[in-house]
């Protein structure tokens, strides 16, 4: 198994970060043209919503399975973790900026409500909560001044913030639809794999 | 005519009507699917013509009534009303159509009947949606008949001056302006007098969310979001507006529910 991915390795050893930051900004730009060019339908505010919290749990579940891959293909990605995180968490981020700017339009009573009394909405605050310090010690820095392993333990705290944004994802739809089940259950197999040495 | 009924039933508000294409193209009508998107591209499979409407249970002239028949026999006239969603989206839609009390009024409605039944259209091969069990296929809503009489109560036809595209219920629908866009049950097959409060399709899949009466009400949360306000359909910078108690059309409905305590009756 290990062998295939040989090639894969040093292909991507040649791949340069900026490149994967470049890739990952991709699906926001176009987001951004299909609004000029209005293929978002009559309601773009709620598309562009859906669309950049979806993006953002692509990308924590691609943070995730980062290390799985390494460990169970010999697939070594290990130095783009950080740019998958630092966009995800751009995408969660805008995310939220796009609720609470053209959705709810800075109605802050009726945000602090939301978020006291619509469990959906906790949820999926908390998620995001626990991420920002995650993407304000994502840089050499913060690594030398934690130390690395007091940093490490700080983000074992995707560890929650993924799977509380797939349970925020869940919640949000109607019914009990099929494809958020399975985004919930691949992340608890990503989590569950951590366990082997 | 249009602008006397415009006039009659201005409400706070209602500035700019939503164009053509944001009527037509965003709305839930799940016997086609669940996507906002979904109706626009599939209910084209949908014949309307023929049609009959069923009128039973308390009445003095029950039967199958012809479309054409019911249409020659009532006033159609411009209605432009806002629709407010339980979703918390509204737009204002110039609705033709006819006061469903001019109907009722032609099936000679019992003293012993107190509620309208309405159900939709069952069809699985035209209506893809139904061969899935989201709701108990027909969709089923009803009114108490005070408000089935009320003027403002309309049974649209059309939209914009032209025949009513199948997506938004053709070829006849029920529009309840201060009520939450659901009870306004689109493609209308049969209408029963009855003197029990008839099952409504919300209502029966979640009675928690979704109850009988669902007059918009901005003091009154669904479970999963807040009433208070709403984005008005219409382009990237749509505006979230306030929502007005009986979607701004207490005036003229309030008085119905006078004795009714609306948080435990919602």
């Amino acid at each position: 198994m290990q062998q295939i991915f040989m090639p894969l390795n040093s292909a991507t050893r040649r791949l340069p970060v900026w490149a994967v930051y470049l890739l990952g900004v991709l699906p926001f730009v176009w987001l951004v043209v299909q609004l000029f060019t209005g293929q978002l339908g009559v309601d773009p505010v709620k598309a562009i919503e859906h669309a950049l919290g979806l993006y953002g749990l692509y990308f924590l579940v691609g943070g995730l399975a980062i290390t799985p891959a390494r460990k169970f293909l010999g697939l070594n990605l290990i130095k783009y973790r950080r740019a998958i995180g630092v966009l995800s968490f751009f995408y969660v981020a805008t995310h939220l900026a796009v609720w609470l700017v053209l959705d709810i339009q800075l109605r802050w009573g009726e945000i602090w409500d939301d978020i006291l009394k619509r469990p959906y909405i906790t949820i999926g605050m908390l998620s995001f909560l626990a991420l920002l310090p995650l993407a304000l010690t994502s840089n050499n820095a913060s690594v030398r001044k934690l130390g690395s392993q007091a940093w490490r333990n700080l983000h074992k705290l995707t560890y929650v913030a993924v799977p509380l944004g797939a349970v925020h994802y869940i919640m949000i739809v109607k019914g009990w639809q099929i494809e958020p089940l399975l985004w919930l259950g691949a992340i608890l197999v990503l989590l569950f794999l951590r366990r082997f040495r | 005519g249009a602008a006397h009924a415009k006039g009659q039933y201005a409400v706070e508000g209602i500035d700019e009507v939503n164009s053509l294409e944001d009527i037509t193209s965003y709305n839930n009508f799940y016997e086609f699917g669940t996507g906002k998107g979904d109706p626009a591209q599939y209910a084209h499979a949908l014949t309307t013509d023929p049609w009959t409407v069923k009128i039973d249970g308390l009445v003095d002239n029950p039967g199958d009534y012809d479309l054409a028949d019911i249409l020659a026999n009532v006033d159609i006239e411009e209605r432009i009303y806002r629709f407010r969603c339980v979703e918390a989206w509204s737009m204002v839609i110039p609705w033709n159509g006819f006061e469903l009390r001019q109907l009722l009024e032609r099936a000679g409605v019992q003293s012993s009947a107190k509620y309208v039944a309405f159900e939709t259209l069952v069809r699985p091969e035209e209506m893809h949606g139904q061969r899935s069990p989201i709701l108990d296929w027909p969709y089923r809503e009803g009114l108490r008949l005070d408000e089935a009489m009320n003027p403002l109560t309309l049974m649209a036809t059309g939209l914009y001056g032209e025949d009513l595209p199948n997506q938004n219920g053709a070829p006849l629908r029920l529009v309840v302006p201060w009520k939450y866009g659901f009870k306004s049950i689109k493609s209308i097959v049969r209408i029963t007098l009855t003197d029990t409060q008839p099952e409504t399709s919300w209502n029966m899949q979640n009675p928690r969310e979704y109850g009988f009466y669902s007059n918009v009400n901005p003091e009154v949360s669904h479970p999963r979001w807040s009433q208070a306000s709403e984005r008005k359909i219409g382009g990237f910078f749509a505006s979230r507006q306030d929502t007005l108690m009986f979607n701004g059309y207490g005036e003229y409905v309030a008085d119905m529910y006078a004795d009714m305590d609306l948080s435990a009756e919602f």
